[in-house]
């Protein structure tokens, strides 16, 4: 069962995959990723960003695309975490990790959420830079990252 | 009556985050709603026009124009996603 969860404080990364496998004792491989700000984005320095969601559609998609990785993989749990509101450069984002018996499908479910998250979750980012705050429009090498999944 | 929601760029451009709309019809789509909608004064004409890039979500699901609307419906428009 995947562990999904949206909020505004930062997370620990040790502590949340240690519950993945705390326990276990049929879990070879974890595979885990962390998003952070970046202080620049598309030659623009960036003070900060909020995150916007859709409280309520969100964790439904984000249990949704692990569901998907589930079915397509054989793995053993899921967690992704992923934060709203003010954040800072250097802040932490987002979390996935996977926890399977061996590495490559823990790559590939990782890979896949990430790859779905961008571009199917209902999250927006508005930065503020020495100009003024902008939203940051989509990027079509996410959607052509998402895209190599299928078929 | 259904609910719209309207999220980021878009919530900003229109000035609206939320409202109740009754359908003005018995078998709305995506599409339909959208007519209503766009008949309304320009910066909804030009936000929702065909060629922009808004995305539909119907009961927190993923739509697009046929999907079909009925009342007590939630209808979300949003502008492409960039989390992650």
């Amino acid at each position: 069962m995947a562990r999904v969860r949206v909020q505004s404080e930062d997370f620990d990364v040790g502590r949340e995959l240690d519950a993945l496998t705390h326990g276990r004792r049929d879990v070879g491989g974890l595979a885990s990723f962390v998003g952070l700000v970046r202080d620049a984005n598309d030659g623009h320095q960036i003070h900060g960003m909020t995150l916007e969601h859709y409280p309520g559609m969100t964790e439904k998609a984000l249990e949704d695309i692990c569901a998907q990785a589930k079915a397509r993989w054989d793995i053993l749990d899921t967690v992704v975490i992923h934060r709203v509101g003010s954040l800072k450069p250097g802040d932490r984002i987002v979390l996935v990790g996977v926890a399977s018996a061996h590495r490559g499908d823990a790559f590939e479910a990782c890979e896949f959420i990430m790859d779905y998250l961008k571009t199917r979750a209902p999250f927006w980012k508005r930065e503020d830079t020495p100009g003024g705050a902008r939203w940051v429009e989509a990027r079509s090498s996410d959607d052509a990252a998402a895209e190599r999944w299928k078929g | 009556m259904v609910t719209l929601l309207y999220f980021a760029s878009l919530r900003e451009t229109l000035g609206c985050s939320r409202e109740q709309v009754a359908l003005s019809g018995s078998s709305e789509t995506v599409s339909s709603l959208l007519d209503q909608l766009r008949s309304r004064e320009g910066r909804w004409t030009d936000a929702l026009a065909p060629g922009k890039q808004w995305r539909v979500a119907v009961n927190q699901q993923m739509a697009d124009l046929a999907t079909p609307i009925k009342p007590g419906d939630e209808v979300a428009f949003f502008p492409p996603v960039t989390g992650g």
